[in-house]
C-alpha cells in the first residue's frame, strides 16, 4: 500500500510544503517540534484542507485540489491516534473501542474485537470509563478504537508524548505487535530518534515544513547529523536481527543479523526473536587493522562509504559492513590520524554494552 | 393543623402550575437545544441579533412581552388567527397560552445554560470521532447531545422553575380564569386582594417554596449524576 503526499498549506506564518511516497509498512514522520508533523497528518486525516496538493493512499484519493476532491474525514478510513488520546468521557472503555466499528459494520470486518483486546492487553479495563484510566491505558485504548474501525490507514501522532519514561516501555511492544500483527499500514509521527528507529521502515525528515530527506530507514538513519535540526548524538545505524542465543551465564546474548554474529549485554528475549538493534554512531569505534586485545566484543570488517563533514570537531564516517551501513562519529582529527577516505577497508567496533535489542532507551 | 388544608380550587391552581410549568419546559427545549447550538457554534450574520432576540424577555417588563403575545397570539393577532383557523390551536384565555408565555419567559435561561454546557465541550474529541467515521449529524447525537447533559438538564429546571414563578407575562396574557390559566402566582395574588385570604395565600406560599426547593435540589442531584456518569473511572 503506498501513501503519496504532495500537499501545501499556509498556517498563519508557517507554511507547510510536503511531498513524499512511501510504500513501507511503518512510515515515520520524523523532526522536531513545529516541524509540521501533526499538520502533515491532520490533512491525512481529513482534520484540515491543504491549499493546494494531493493525498492518495492505496491509490484512493483523498484529496486533490486540482479536481476538487476533498473527502470528508468520516468516509476516510484513516485510523487516527491522537498525542491525548482523545476517549469519549462519557462512554466506557468497550464502548469507545466499538465506537468506530458501528460505522464501518457494513463493511468486512477484517479485525476481531477479541483479538484486538488481547493484543492491547486492555480487556481487563472494558467496563470502566476513561476517567480513571492511566495514560498508557488511555493510549492503548485509543489505538484499539481506531483500529476496529477498520482502517486503510493508521496514523499515529506521538502516541508516546504525553507519557513518562516508564509508560512509554510499557506501549512499546505493542507498537511493535501492532506493526508485526496487523496488516494496515501506519504513519508514525514522532521526534524520538529511538521511537522511529525500533518502529518505522520508511523514514521521511521534516524541517521547518519541508522533507529535508525521504527513504527506507536503513539508508537514511546514518545520515541524521548530515540533515541538522536534529539532536546530533542521536544519529547512528539500525540492524535488523533475529535472537541466536540468549542471555547465558555470563548474560551475553548473540544475534544473527546481515552483519554476522553480533554479541549485546543482556538477555534479548526467546530465541528466534525478531529484533532491531539500534547502534548510536557515538558508540562506534573505527580500525584500521583488526584491533587486538580488546574490551569490546564486536568487531565488523567493511570499508568506508561516506565521510560527512560533520560539525566542529566531530565528524561522521560511514562504514559499508556486508552491505548494512554503519556510522560512526569520530574526532576530525582521528579521521586525518587514520586516513580515512572513501573505499578504505576498516574496521567498526561496537561495544556490547553499547547495544540493547529492541533499541535503547526510548527518551 | 386544619389550616394546612389545601382547598378544591386551591389543589386545582397547584395541579394546573405543575401541568403549564412541565409543558412549558418540554416544549422548549428542542428549540433551546437549537437555538443554543446555533449560538455556540454558528457563526453567521446576525447572530448578535438572535442572541438578543432570546434574551430579550429577561430584561423587558413582563408585562410587555405578556402585551406582545396577546398581539401576535392573540384571537385576532396575525399568528394566533392563523393557528386557530388552521389548527384549531387557541392561546388566548387558555392554559396553553399560559404554558407559551413561561416558555417564552424561561427561554433565556434555558438557553444560556445547555449554551454553556456546549461551549466547554473539547471539539477535538468530536473530529475523533469523525475520523471514526461518524458524519455531523451522528457527531452531535453520539458525541455533542450526551456531552451537554447537564447543561441541558440545569436549563430544563430552570425553566421549570421559571414557569412555576411566572405571574406578570402570564396574568397579562392570559389572564387569570381559576381552572384554566390560574397558576399559584395568580391564585396567591388573588387571595391577597380579597379580605381574608391570607391563609390561603399562605398555604399556597408554602406549596410554591416546597415545589421550587425540590426542583432545586432534584437538579443539582441529576447534574452530580451527569457529572460522575461523564468523569467516572
Amino acid at each position: 500500500m503506498t501513501i503519496e503526499v504532495d500537499v501545501s498549506k499556509r498556517l498563519g506564518k508557517f507554511e507547510l510544503d510536503l511531498s513524499f511516497a512511501s510504500s513501507g509498512k511503518v512510515t515515520a514522520l520524523f523532526g522536531p517540534s513545529g516541524a509540521g508533523k501533526t499538520s502533515a497528518v491532520n490533512l491525512i486525516a481529513g482534520l484540515a484542507r491543504p491549499d493546494t496538493g494531493r493525498i492518495a493512499v492505496g491509490g484512493t484519493v483523498l484529496v486533490d485540489t486540482s479536481k476538487r476532491i476533498f473527502v470528508p474525514r468520516h468516509r476516510r478510513r484513516v485510523g487516527y491516534v491522537f498525542q491525548d488520546a482523545r476517549l469519549f468521557p462519557h462512554l466506557t472503555v468497550r464502548q469507545n473501542l466499538l465506537y468506530g466499528r458501528w460505522f464501518s459494520r457494513q463493511r468486512s470486518h477484517s479485525v476481531e474485537f477479541d483479538d484486538i483486546v488481547a493484543m492491547l492487553g486492555v480487556g481487563h479495563l472494558l467496563a470502566r470509563r476513561p476517567g480513571g484510566l492511566s495514560g498508557g491505558e488511555r493510549q492503548r485504548v485509543a489505538i484499539g478504537r481506531a483500529l476496529l474501525s477498520n482502517p486503510a490507514l493508521l496514523l499515529l501522532d506521538e502516541p508516546l508524548a504525553s507519557l513518562d519514561d516508564a509508560r512509554k516501555a510499557e506501549i512499546m511492544p505493542y507498537l511493535e505487535r501492532l506493526r508485526d500483527e496487523t496488516r494496515v499500514p501506519i504513519v508514525h509521527v514522532s521526534h524520538s530518534v529511538g521511537e522511529v528507529a525500533r518502529l518505522a521502515d520508511y523514514l521521511v525528515v521534516l524541517s521547518a515544513g519541508r522533507a529535508a530527506a525521504a527513504g527506507p530507514l536503513d539508508e537514511l538513519l546514518p545520515r541524521l547529523g548530515a540533515l541538522g535540526g536534529f539532536e546530533r548524538h542521536e544519529t547512528g545505524s539500525v540492524v535488523d536481527a533475529v535472537v541466536e542465543h540468549d542471555g547465558g551465564e555470563d548474560g551475553l546474548s548473540r544475534l544473527a543479523s546481515p552483519l554476522g554474529s553480533i554479541r549485546v549485554a543482556g538477555s534479548a528475549g526467546r530465541v528466534g526473536r525478531p529484533v532491531r538493534v539500534r547502534i548510536r554512531a557515538r558508540d562506534v569505534l573505527v580500525a584500521t587493522q583488526r584491533p587486538d586485545g580488546l574490551s569490546a566484543l564486536n568487531i565488523l570488517a567493511g570499508v568506508v562509504a561516506e565521510i560527512g563533514n560533520g560539525h566542529g570537531p566531530s565528524i561522521d564516517v560511514r562504514v559499508e559492513c556486508n552491505g548494512v551501513s554503519i556510522a560512526a562519529r569520530i574526532t576530525r582529527h582521528s579521521g586525518a590520524a587514520l586516513d580515512l577516505k572513501v573505499g578504505k577497508p576498516v574496521f567498526a567496533v561496537v561495544k556490547g554494552v553499547a547495544l540493547e535489542p529492541g533499541g535503547p532507551s526510548l527518551s | 393543623m386544619d389550616w394546612m388544608q389545601l382547598s378544591g380550587e386551591e389543589w386545582q391552581a397547584v395541579r394546573l402550575s405543575i401541568k403549564v410549568a412541565f409543558w412549558a419546559m418540554v416544549w422548549s427545549l428542542p428549540l433551546g437545544i437549537a437555538i443554543a447550538l446555533l449560538l455556540a457554534r454558528g457563526q453567521f450574520w446576525g447572530k448578535a441579533l438572535l442572541n438578543g432576540l432570546v434574551h430579550l424577555p429577561l430584561v423587558l417588563p413582563p408585562v410587555v412581552t405578556g402585551y406582545l403575545l396577546l398581539l401576535t397570539f392573540g384571537t385576532r393577532g396575525p399568528i394566533g388567527a392563523f393557528l386557530a383557523e388552521h389548527f384549531g390551536l387557541v392561546f388566548a384565555f387558555r392554559w396553553t397560552g399560559a404554558a407559551l408565555a413561561c416558555a417564552i419567559m424561561g427561554f433565556p435561561l434555558m438557553v444560556r445554560a445547555i449554551r454553556l454546557s456546549i461551549e466547554a465541550i473539547d471539539r477535538r474529541i468530536e473530529d475523533a470521532a469523525g475520523t471514526l467515521g461518524a458524519n455531523a449529524a451522528w457527531v452531535f447525537l453520539t458525541v455533542t447531545l450526551p456531552l451537554s447533559v447537564p447543561g441541558i438538564i440545569a436549563g430544563m429546571i430552570l425553566s421549570f422553575a421559571k414557569a412555576m414563578g411566572e405571574f406578570g407575562a402570564t396574568i397579562t396574557f392570559v389572564s387569570n380564569i381559576p381552572g384554566e390559566t390560574q397558576t399559584l402566582p395568580s391564585a396567591i395574588y388573588t387571595f391577597t386582594q380579597v379580605p381574608g385570604g391570607d391563609l390561603g395565600a399562605l398555604r399556597l406560599t408554602l406549596v410554591s417554596v416546597v415545589i421550587s426547593m425540590t426542583a432545586l435540589l432534584l437538579s443539582e442531584w441529576m447534574a452530580q449524576r451527569a457529572n460522575r456518569r461523564l468523569h467516572a473511572p
